[in-house]
């Protein structure tokens, strides 16, 4: 018994869509948010993401639990986030450039390990039905809200704290704004940097989980179409603010939730152009917000990526 | 750096080296460029191998059928030689940018749309004479593929975007945009299963270079790289963009024209990528379609980082790596492993080649001085 909403479709769909899409843009940012605070960039966080969605997919087949298939993600990326920081702790050693390398690596790995994992299905993980309170089944389904999506924004608002006020989110800083005075502090660059990519390995594996356990909620080879990197272009528009990651992850989501959303009240023309509107929108905005002569606002002074 | 430093301490006189001196000296150096990479293969290797046999497969299974279906017989190798094609070009895109110290990664989407372009200014020329019609279909990919990634560079030099991200998303939206153009206005309406552009025509399809039975694309790569070369070690054009790659700000000072060499390259490399496009239409496909997009743009990127962005070097690792991916079917096939078995190892070999970078300098038997001073001491 739907009622016709008529042209309503289209942005409560795109709303709910926002919250849907956006937590893996939003897992991937904040992780990458960490590194970069660090002085590191970390590229490869795009196949950590896939990695992710394998292991998380994988272990929730075989356990039945797909909270286990988070914590198999968060695993995963601690691994790849480690291998990155390890590797560029090697002096002359690009971390764009092994960030690319373990992109590649890291989705081919998760293709040739998850090719069991096509057919099977995976228990989902579950969401909170905010909208009760109405009748009409698309504002209900608009309101499904994921679990992981509700700890994501508290983790926005707790990295925002942690790095104004813990003496942890004080050295990461110090560590990405000044590898000397971190020194002179007596603070191990190199330590900081390696764990610090873990964090954000960690998260990005997470956001991973979420693509294969909740929405769209399969595994295939098909499961990211370079959400990670847009989580990283996301970051610099973001000026490497947690609370501001969240707000730009909601506006990636609807951005991605525009094809679909369209799509469902029948616009079927176009459909790859709409599947691009992310990327057109992130390549918008990295245009806008960047500057070809001085170091972007709020930037880490040690990032390659702003120098 | 510290060979370098201990080295100048100890010739307080300076002498001029003997040839010989500079022969050794030249070699050791070269010699490492060689050794290093190798190495950092060889390890690759190993760790793949590793690998290989926790899943309880044999790495000498997987050695032989890389052998026997990239390498073994002429038709193997014509296979291998045809997919190496478009990854010379590829590969180009990515090391022409790195000359200017640019990591650019959208070779794909260039790819793509240097395909589209030439497949569609072919059908409104039929009537025109076939050489006439070929040339179009280039200028046309090249065209798209040097404003395409030239649009990067442009966003880099004049809007300080980075190049690597920039680069990933304008190939995702080029691909976007050909797919919807292959599928919606530009759709062959006979094309039913395959959606495709209208066919180019059987009169101006290239036919194979004599001798060798592999399309034109791979004489035309061969050139390019070449030119390349040419062009980065020999003009004053490549030296102005080296030293713009090491130090932009030395090059603005010495009033090195940055910003237009970072466009020029950029756009070089993308008109390179769009002419792989070309030749899959042109040699191959006979018209543009969405395996345009078989991912010779991301292995062409391991190509370049294998070969060190030395132009001369990248034919003999693109023979390696089409080789290997020649093999992958028979490798699917016999070994029953899965199709991304290549990416493990590609994935591999390119993590390895990059922590070999930290080993440069580091072999005192590759430092052109220790051969100065062992003549010196003899002399």
């Amino acid at each position: 018994m739907s009622q016709d909403l008529g042209l309503w479709t289209v942005p409560l769909a795109v709303i709910g869509g926002a919250i849907r899409v956006s937590t893996p843009f939003l897992f991937v940012s904040l992780g990458e948010t960490i590194t970069e605070r660090a002085g590191r960039i970390n590229l490869g966080l795009e196949g950590t993401l896939v990695f992710g969605a394998m292991a998380a997919y994988a272990t929730a087949v075989v356990t039945g639990s797909p909270w286990a298939g988070v914590a198999a993600a968060g695993a995963a990326g601690a691994g790849f986030g480690l291998l990155h920081g390890l590797i560029c702790s090697l002096p002359r050693v690009n971390d764009v450039a092994v960030g690319i390398a373990l992109m590649l690596f890291g989705i081919g790995l998760a293709f040739f390990l998850g090719k069991p994992f096509i057919q099977p299905s995976a228990p989902p993980l579950p969401a909170i039905p905010f909208g009760f309170w109405s009748d009409l089944p698309q504002v209900q389904a608009a309101l499904r809200v994921n679990v992981l999506f509700l700890v994501g924004a508290a983790l926005s608002v707790a990295l925002w704290w942690a790095f104004r006020h813990t003496k942890a989110g004080l050295v990461v800083r110090v560590v990405g704004d000044s590898a000397e005075a971190a020194r002179a502090m007596g603070y191990s660059v190199t330590r900081v940097r390696v764990l610090a990519t873990m964090a954000g390995g960690v998260l990005a594996g997470i956001g991973g989980a979420y693509l294969s356990l909740y929405y769209p909620g399969s595994w295939n080879e098909g499961i990211s179409s370079g959400q990670g990197l847009m989580a990283v272009a996301l970051v610099i528009f973001a000026r490497w603010n947690p609370l501001a990651c969240f707000g730009a992850a909601l506006l990636f989501g609807g951005a991605g939730a525009l094809g679909p959303a369209l799509q469902s009240v029948g616009v079927s023309s176009g459909y790859y152009l709409f599947y691009a509107a992310p990327y057109v929108l992130t390549l918008g905005l990295l245009v806008a917000t960047s500057s070809p002569d001085r170091a972007l606002a709020g930037a880490p002074g040690e990032l390659g990526l702003s120098r | 750096m510290v060979a370098d430093t201990a080295a100048s301490r100890i010739a307080v006189v300076p002498r001029r080296p003997s040839a010989a001196v500079q022969v050794m000296a030249w070699l050791a150096r070269r010699t490492e460029a060689v050794a290093i990479p190798l190495g950092a293969v060889l390890v690759g290797l190993a760790l793949f191998s590793l690998f290989l046999l926790a899943l309880g497969k044999s790495p000498a299974a997987l050695v032989d059928l890389v052998w026997r279906g990239g390498f073994s017989s002429a038709f193997a190798l014509q296979n291998s030689l045809q997919r190496a094609a478009p990854l010379l070009f590829a590969a180009l895109c990515v090391a022409l940018p790195a000359r200017l110290g640019l990591v650019v990664i959208g070779g794909e989407g260039a790819i793509m749309l240097g395909g589209l372009a030439a497949a569609v200014v072919a059908p409104p020329l039929s009537a025109a004479p076939a050489p006439l019609v070929v040339g179009a279909m280039a200028l046309a990919a090249l065209l798209a593929g040097a404003v395409w990634i030239g649009a990067v560079g442009a966003l880099k030099a004049y809007r300080g975007v980075d190049a690597t991200i920039a680069s990933l998303l304008m190939s995702y939206i080029a691909i976007a945009i050909a797919n919807h153009l292959i599928e919606g206005p530009l759709r062959d309406p006979t094309s039913l299963n395959k959606p495709s552009t209208l066919p180019v025509g059987d009169a101006n399809m290239l036919g194979p270079m004599p001798g060798l039975g592999v399309h034109w694309g791979l004489g035309a790569g061969v050139l390019a790289c070449c030119l390349a070369w040419l062009l980065m070690e020999r003009t004053t054009l490549g030296f102005s963009a080296r030293i713009a790659g090491g130090n932009v700000r030395a090059a603005q000072i010495q009033g090195l024209p940055v910003r237009r060499l970072i466009v020029g390259f950029t756009a070089l490399g993308g008109a390179c990528a769009a002419l792989a496009g070309f030749f899959e239409v042109a040699a191959v496909q006979g018209n543009a379609n969405a395996t345009l997009a078989a991912g010779y743009g991301f292995t062409g990127i391991l190509v370049a980082f294998l070969a060190r962005h030395n132009p001369l070097a990248i034919p003999p690792v693109a023979l390696a790596l089409g080789g290997l991916e020649a093999s992958s079917g028979l490798i699917q096939r016999r070994m029953q492993l899965p199709d991304a078995t290549i990416l493990v190892l590609e994935g591999l070999l390119f993590l390895c080649l990059l922590v070999g970078e930290t080993a440069y300098g580091r072999f005192k038997i590759f430092s052109p001085h220790l051969w100065a001073s062992k003549k010196e001491a003899a002399a």
